[in-house]
């Protein structure tokens, strides 16, 4: 209520620059300006952030995003699920493991840089102790008796998990665009996956092209 | 065998360049990852990778361990911590530093073309992930049936994925798989 009165405020000072102002506020995913029918909810301090995202790393295994929903959107009420999926779109369009950068945007959102630094650390602390624990644990007694046998096991069918990852990637997104996707998937796992191209270099000489030609595509078909 | 200091610089600088790389997530920069862990500074083999994603995968919490892992085994707790930090930092400054500049140009022109050109690329990358994954992990027809059927209970059903590491987990412990 607060932020919305200073806005007031603001527009008797400025009527052409509180126009742009509102605008922007109307379309920022920002949880705290929005009305507060949507989201009552906020957490308190860099604490509370801590928390829930330790909650949310500890209770996923094999990517925690719908665990990060869960919490953020059903159990603690922080975001709107529209908003969790805008916030969502943005950390998978930047670089970084995409629920890390969720934790960076949420706390920052929220608490600044040490909501951010809160959330980061929450996510992160336990599962690492925990992949050490057992990382130290398999380099002790991986070898013996018929362990190597479950960790073979383990690996077939976590590389299971990839390819239906790939694959639900992938349908939808040749389906939608097969001239202007469907290439460059082919180019990418070609270079990348068959012939171990470095990475740097795949992406250098393929993004721009791909991020041209989906430009080009999209500006033809909503001038 | 080199020096841990000159290990831990490789470790960062490595995973600092890919941390700044991995539109799309963890998944889609373990091509790299393997490449450089396994062909460019012999850590490890390629069986030792798919064990250590396993392990990462069979773990709580975010796919980015796997970086974890590969610390560990370079140059032990050091190293992990190492990998870790930077797999993690380069990309949460950006994405700090972003954050209000982008929803200040949601509707650009151009951030609608760089997610609609990344998104493809992405997709190739996972694609690889899931190739390099597969034949690093199975060794004989049945392992293969298993990544299948892995595959195909995670493409098709919403059961959670916790269910097919354990039961492949439980089958390679019966002594079924090897």
């Amino acid at each position: 209520m607060y932020r919305v009165n200073s806005k007031i405020l603001y527009c008797k000072l400025n009527a052409n620059r509180v126009r742009l102002r509102i605008t922007v506020a109307d379309r920022t995913s920002f949880p705290m300006q929005q009305a507060p029918s949507t989201t009552a909810e906020a957490p308190r301090s860099p604490a509370d952030l801590f928390l829930a995202f330790l909650e949310i790393g500890l209770s996923g295994f094999g990517g925690v995003l719908p665990f990060a929903r869960r919490m953020l959107v059903e159990k603690r009420g922080w975001l709107a699920p529209d908003v969790f999926n805008e916030t969502l779109a943005l950390c998978q369009t930047l670089p970084g493991p995409n629920v890390v950068n969720l934790s960076i945007v949420v706390g920052s959102r929220f608490a600044g840089a040490w909501g951010a630094a809160a959330a980061l650390a929450g996510l992160v602390v336990a599962p690492v102790a925990i992949v050490l624990v057992l990382a130290a644990l398999y380099g002790r007694y991986g070898a013996q008796g018929r362990l190597p046998g479950m960790i073979v096991g383990l690996g077939a069918a976590a590389a299971g998990l990839v390819v239906a990852t790939a694959a639900k990637m992938a349908v939808p997104l040749i389906q939608r665009r097969p001239v202007s996707g469907g290439p460059f998937i082919a180019a990418v796992f070609l270079a990348v996956g068959v012939l171990r191209f470095p990475l740097i270099w795949v992406l250098l000489a393929l993004a721009p092209v791909s991020i041209v030609v989906a430009w080009r595509v999209s500006a033809r078909r909503a001038p | 065998m080199k020096p841990l200091g000159d290990t831990l610089g490789v470790l960062f600088v490595q995973f600092a360049g890919l941390s700044l790389v991995a539109f799309g997530g963890a998944n889609a920069v373990i091509p790299e990852i393997q490449r450089e862990a396994v062909d460019v500074n012999h850590w490890m083999t390629a069986r030792e990778f798919a064990a250590l994603f396993a392990i990462a995968q069979a773990a709580p919490g975010p796919n980015f361990m796997i970086s974890t892992l590969v610390g560990w085994k370079a140059a032990g707790v050091p190293g992990a911590l190492v990998a870790t930090a930077a797999m993690c930092a380069p990309s949460c400054l950006l994405t700090f530093g972003i954050v209000k500049v982008w929803d200040r140009y949601r509707d650009a022109w151009w951030r609608a073309a760089i997610g609609a050109g990344l998104a493809p690329v992405t997709v190739g990358l996972v694609g690889a992930s899931a190739w390099l994954l597969t034949r690093a992990a199975d060794l004989q027809w049945r392992l293969a049936l298993v990544t299948a059927v892995t595959a195909m209970v995670t493409y098709f059903t919403r059961l959670n994925p916790l269910w097919c590491l354990a039961a492949a987990g439980g089958l390679g412990l019966a002594g079924l798989l090897s």
